[in-house]
This record gives C-alpha cells, sequence and structure tokens, in this order.
C-alpha cells in the first residue's frame, strides 16, 4: 500500500534537549494514525515537524512520496486543527474558511463552492456569519476542521483537538471525526493524551516516550498485547494490574510466584522459552479477572473486596490479593459490600508477562 | 414503625428552620457605608485628588485675571471680572526673542514634528515587535538583548555624537532632524512593548496563519493589526505625550523658528525683561498642556486596558 507520510532518522533537539530522537514512522495512505503519550512526549512536536512549523534538526520527511522536508507548510498538502482551535477571532466564519483560499488567490466561486462543501459535511452553514466569539466550544472546533477541509489536502492533522472541551461534546465530536474520516478517506493524523480517544478513532496507534515511539500498532493489538510496561501502564484505565514475582516451577508446571502464591501460566502465549527464576512482572487488566460465579474453572484464588467504585455501567472492585491490591472489573448489577471474600480468577491467554529487568514484554 | 420516626425526625428538623424563616439573616449581607476602611480609602483619594487638583485651579483662575487683581495676591479666590486677553495674548502675540507671534508658532512646529515621528516610530516599532515576536530569525535574542539595553541608555549620553551626526547629514537645527531623533529614541521601548503583546497573543493563530499560506506582511496586516488596537493605543498615548513633552531634544536640536511649543512656553515663562505677566503664563502652560491632556482624556481607558491586556505581560 502507498505510504502518504514518511518519516525517516528525523531528530530535533533545541540546544541541549533532545525532543526527537532518529524517529522512523510511515503512515499509510487513507490511514487514521494517532500519536499518544504524556506531555513532553514529542508527539506534538513530531506534529509540527510533520506540518512544516518547526525545523528538525536532522532527517527527512516525505509527504505523497515528495521530499517536502524544505517545503513552506502551505506547500505540504496539509491541514491542521489545533487545540485551542486558533480562529481568526476578527473575520466572520466564512472569512475563517476562506483566508487559506483568498491567501492562495483561488477563484471566488471555486471558494464559495468549497466553503459551502465544508458547511455541508461539518453543518455549519447558519454559523457563517458569525465571528469566533459567538460560538460554543464545539461549533468553533468544528470551523476548525473546516478551515482544514477546504483546503482539500492530502493529509489532515489534528493537535489534541477536543482537549478543550468537555466531557459530553468531546464524546460528540470524537465520533463526527471518525465519520469524517470514513467519508473523507484522507490520510489523518492526530496527536492526544487521552487514551480512549487514541483507542476508538486509530486504525494505528504510535505510543511515544521521550520522543522515541514505545510501539506503533492496532489498537487492539496494543491493548491485549502491549510490548513493554510504559505501554501497558499507559494504556487502560484503570491501569493494568502489576505483579512483580518469578518464574518458578511447581510440580513440574511453570507458575508465576509472588509473595508465596503461585498463578499457573498455562494458556500464555510466548515464542521464549521462559525459564525459572527469571524476574518478571506479571501484567493482568481489571476485566480479565473474573469473579465468583464467572470463574471458567482452572485455578482459584481468593480475595477481600477493599473499596468498591459503582460506575453505573459496571462495577469497579478494589481487592486485596496476597498482599497486592488489584483492581477488578464486574458487571454493574452486582453490589458488594467492603470485606466480602470472593473467588478470582485469571485467564492468563489474555495477561501479559514483562522482564523485570528490561520491562519488554516476554 | 422506622419509617414513622424517621418522618417525625424530618418534621422536628424542618420546624427548628422554619421558626426562623420570618426573620434573621437573609440575602445579601449589608455593607455599612461609613466603614472605617471606606473612610481611610475616600479620605485618602480625596486629600490626593485635591493636591493635584489644587494647582490646576489656580491656574486656570490665575489665567482668567487681570494683572491688576492678580496683584492683590489672593491666588485662590475666583475671577472677579473675568477675561480672556491673556488665552490670546498668549497663543497670538507673547514675545519670545525676536518673535512676537506668540505660542501659535511652536504649536505648528510641535505638530510637525509630533505627527511624522508618532507615524513613522509606531510603523517600524510594530514591525519589528511582530519580526521579534512570531519569525524567530537568528540573532534575535542578541537584538533583542540590545534594544533592551537600548530602552535604559540616558539621553544625555547621546546628545553630542547626535548633533554631529545631524550636522553631517546636513538637518541639524530642521525640524526633520528632530523627527529623526524622535523616531530613533522611541523605537527600543516601543519594540519592547510591541513585542511583548505580540507574544502574548496565542502562537498556535500565527501557526494556523502559515498553513494558511500567509506570508510575513499577510499575516501582519490581515492577522495580527486588526487584533491590537489596544496596544496601538497606548503606543500613540506613550509617542503622543512624550514627544510633545520633550524639552531637552527640542532646545537642542532646533533653532528659534523651529523650536517646538514646550521650548517656546519656556522662553515666554523664564523671560526676564518687563513685567511677569503671571496670567499669559499660565494661560500658555495650560494652552501647551492641553494636547496630553486631551489625549489621556480620550483614550484613558483604552490606556489601561492596552497596558493590562500586554505591556505588563512577558
Amino acid at each position: 500500500m502507498a505510504n502518504s507520510v514518511s518519516i525517516r532518522d528525523l531528530s530535533l533537539s533545541f540546544g541541549a534537549v533532545t525532543v526527537l530522537k532518529d524517529l522512523n514512522l510511515d503512515i499509510r495512505d487513507g490511514e487514521f494514525l494517532v500519536l499518544l503519550g504524556s506531555s513532553g512526549c514529542g508527539k506534538s512536536t513530531l506534529l509540527n515537524c510533520i506540518a512544516g512549523l518547526l525545523e528538525p534538526t536532522d532527517g527527512q520527511i516525505f509527504i505523497k512520496d515528495k521530499n517536502v522536508t524544505w517545503e513552506e507548510p502551505k506547500d505540504r498538502g496539509i491541514g491542521m486543527v489545533f487545540q485551542s482551535y486558533a480562529l481568526y477571532p476578527q473575520m466572520t466564519v466564512e472569512k475563517n474558511l476562506s483566508f487559506g483560499l483568498q491567501v492562495a488567490k483561488m477563484p471566488k466561486l471555486e471558494i464559495d463552492k468549497r466553503v459551502a462543501r465544508a458547511a455541508e459535511i461539518l453543518q455549519i452553514g447558519p454559523l457563517l456569519k458569525r465571528r469566533p466569539a459567538a460560538l460554543s466550544g464545539g461549533q468553533r472546533q468544528r470551523v476548525a476542521i473546516g478551515r482544514a477541509l477546504v483546503r482539500d489536502v492530502d493529509v489532515f492533522l489534528f493537535d489534541e483537538p477536543l482537549s478543550n472541551l468537555d466531557a459530553k461534546l468531546r464524546s460528540e465530536l470524537r465520533v463526527e471525526i471518525k465519520r469524517l474520516h470514513q467519508q473523507l478517506k484522507n490520510t489523518m493524523i492526530y496527536v492526544t493524551h487521552d487514551q480512549i480517544e487514541a483507542l476508538t478513532l486509530a486504525d494505528r496507534i504510535a505510543i511515544m516516550k521521550s520522543g522515541v515511539i514505545q510501539q506503533l500498532d492496532d489498537p487492539m493489538v496494543i491493548y491485549n498485547r502491549p510490548r513493554n510496561l510504559f505501554v501497558a501502564g499507559f494504556i487502560g484505565s484503570p491501569s493494568m494490574n502489576f505483579l512483580r514475582g518469578e518464574i518458578a516451577n511447581a510440580n513440574d508446571r511453570l507458575v508465576f510466584r509472588t509473595q508465596g502464591v503461585d498463578f499457573s501460566l498455562a494458556g500464555y502465549q510466548t515464542s521464549e522459552t521462559l525459564v525459572p527464576g527469571r524476574k518478571v512482572v506479571l501484567g493482568v487488566r481489571p476485566e480479565h479477572i473474573a469473579v465468583d460465579g464467572d470463574v471458567q474453572g482452572g485455578e482459584r484464588h481468593e480475595a477481600v473486596v477493599d473499596i468498591e467504585e459503582p460506575m453505573g455501567a459496571d462495577n469497579l472492585l478494589w481487592l486485596k490479593h496476597a498482599g497486592h491490591t488489584l483492581a477488578v472489573r464486574t458487571g454493574g448489577a452486582r453490589r458488594y459490600a467492603p470485606g466480602t471474600r470472593l473467588t478470582l480468577g485469571f485467564d492468563m491467554s489474555l495477561a501479559s508477562l514483562f522482564d523485570a529487568e528490561t520491562e519488554d514484554r516476554i | 414503625m422506622a419509617n414513622i420516626s424517621a418522618l417525625n425526625q424530618t418534621a422536628a428538623g424542618f420546624d427548628a428552620v422554619s421558626d426562623q424563616l420570618g426573620s434573621g439573616p437573609r440575602g445579601k449581607k449589608p455593607r455599612r457605608t461609613f466603614s472605617g476602611r471606606n473612610i481611610v480609602i475616600y479620605g485618602t483619594l480625596f486629600v490626593a485628588a485635591v493636591y493635584y487638583l489644587l494647582p490646576l485651579y489656580v491656574m486656570v483662575v490665575t489665567s482668567l485675571k487681570g494683572m491688576p487683581e492678580i496683584r492683590l495676591g489672593n491666588i485662590f479666590s475666583p475671577p472677579v471680572e473675568i477675561t480672556f486677553e491673556p488665552w490670546v495674548k498668549a497663543w497670538a502675540s507673547a514675545c519670545t526673542g525676536l518673535n512676537c507671534d506668540g505660542l501659535s508658532r511652536g504649536f505648528g512646529n510641535s505638530v510637525r514634528i509630533l505627527l511624522p515621528s508618532v507615524v513613522v516610530s509606531i510603523i517600524v516599532a510594530s514591525v519589528s515587535g511582530y519580526a521579534l515576536a512570531n519569525w524567530r530569525f537568528k540573532g534575535a535574542d542578541l537584538f533583542f538583548s540590545i534594544l533592551i539595553v537600548g530602552a535604559f541608555i540616558p539621553y544625555q549620553v547621546m546628545i553630542y555624537p547626535i548633533v554631529i551626526v545631524l550636522r553631517e547629514l546636513g538637518i541639524y537645527g530642521t525640524l526633520t532632524g528632530l523627527v529623526v531623533v524622535h523616531t530613533i529614541f522611541g523605537m527600543p521601548i516601543l519594540t519592547l512593548l510591541f513585542r511583548n503583546y505580540f507574544t502574548s497573543l496565542p502562537e498556535e493563530l500565527f501557526k494556523a496563519a502559515r498553513i494558511d499560506g500567509a506570508g510575513f506582511w499577510q499575516i501582519y496586516f490581515r492577522i495580527m493589526l486588526p487584533m491590537s488596537l489596544p496596544i496601538f493605543v497606548v503606543a500613540i498615548i506613550l509617542q503622543v505625550t512624550g514627544i510633545w513633552n520633550d524639552f531637552l531634544f527640542g532646545v537642542v536640536f532646533t533653532r528659534p523658528d523651529t523650536y517646538p511649543m514646550t521650548v517656546q512656553l519656556n522662553n515666554i515663562v523664564n523671560s526676564v525683561q518687563g513685567v511677569k505677566e503671571y496670567n499669559v503664563n499660565m494661560a500658555a502652560t495650560l494652552l501647551t498642556g492641553a494636547v496630553p491632556l486631551f489625549v489621556y482624556f480620550v483614550s484613558g481607558r483604552l490606556f489601561v486596558r492596552g497596558i493590562a491586556a500586554g505591556a505588563v505581560k512577558g
């Protein structure tokens, strides 16, 4: 498949601070790629480099197989949506949309056509004569998306576009952006620190930490088979349960042993051979621990309810188990009083093992 | 049973509150007009206002009196017979040296100095401030440091070299020369002012405009300018009052027939020959001060807003 955006050995440093280090990334045509990471990981910097707003120290950027490393932002075939919307406050919505086209000296008729099309797609027709100050946050962000839309570009860049909106609007616009992508089939690169946005929108997620991509994969692979401890802890809310222990041999079976408790490793898939004595971290997602009646057989563990957090659709339990605190997600129907004793079942085929030293997945 | 006792509890609780509904504190807490705090605040403000307004009052009433009335020495008493003679004389026929056409000549000179220096300095400073804030060129930081240092060098140090430069350029003693000097000396502080304001505008606006393909001047004129009215008002006020009130440069770089209003005022007030015409002096001073006063009254509010918007930040 053709690549829409290719990044080769990209490095960027401000003086002594290195923000991006030898970064390589290929984004397929029509792909929705999410750059995910906590603040300061370099994800916005990378986006600004792709947009041409920051000059890389080294490396190359290709858009549509054309080397654009030295091109001006306007010549790269990109549109960008910013977190603060960045609408021109003194211009009406219509002027905001058409500014870039006017600068490019496009014929008036064509401008009107494109503005009308963008307004229709984003349903902002009635707002065209208003100024940004008279719009709500959601409307502003829609106009900002429209500004990228009218440019008829190959690649859309989103820099945390939903972070300034309240929770309800955020989830609404998230769906709209996804619908927009399905409709337009453009390449979209989307920067966020919100894992829900990343998981719901992305075709592929690139998780970044200190300027390096930790894992670039399908959202479900990232969620179920995180490549290292950082990715595992970053994705998922509440976070994955981590138990520190070691591989051990019990009755000729390999087990994970922590604080005197053994977990059977039957069903865990790995290409490595597990050697007893190796220090490892076991990661289990809260929803991959079965409770009481849901336990499918196999190994059973005892735990005591410490705190219960009912969330409506489901119920989050904080359990005490062999000196650890475990988060477990159960159905919302049943309530558990603190102190209740429970039986737990662990599904090892969905668990993750990490080397305690390298923090990489085993 | 449990339900009934619970009901009773609520009823009792409701009663304890409902007994107090008719009286007691309700709504906004009343504030006393003559609290100690108010007396101190308004007292201080009043004293300060009197302190500044009294001299102004004396000037106005004196300028409206004839000389015989002034000689009585009651400087605070209002004029018995109001006369505008001193104002007319100050404007049209007071003598400075050989010229006896009053302050009108100085007023004309001052206007001809003021307009070009204000306009040119603000245009140049706003563009350089914009470039410094948004287009990080090589050596921008060094340039900015030099600019800040420039803002703190006392003018007096540079007078002699400037006289030589102007003489070599052949514009010493002309209005053009003074305009050039004012324009250059306004530059550091104005550029600083504009740079800080433009830095305070959201950076993403600038980025968005660049993605839209706008260049240096398009962004300046179509994005930045329409957003910076407050800071332009601040700059105009600073420059108008600064240049209008300037005495030092005026007296050094011009000749008697190109003296600005302030220099002429000084010459009228300080002339040693003849009778001291206090009423004319007062009228002349008020006339000279009228321009900055007018500017403040018209744009004072915008001035405060502009200062708050960007000049303090950064």
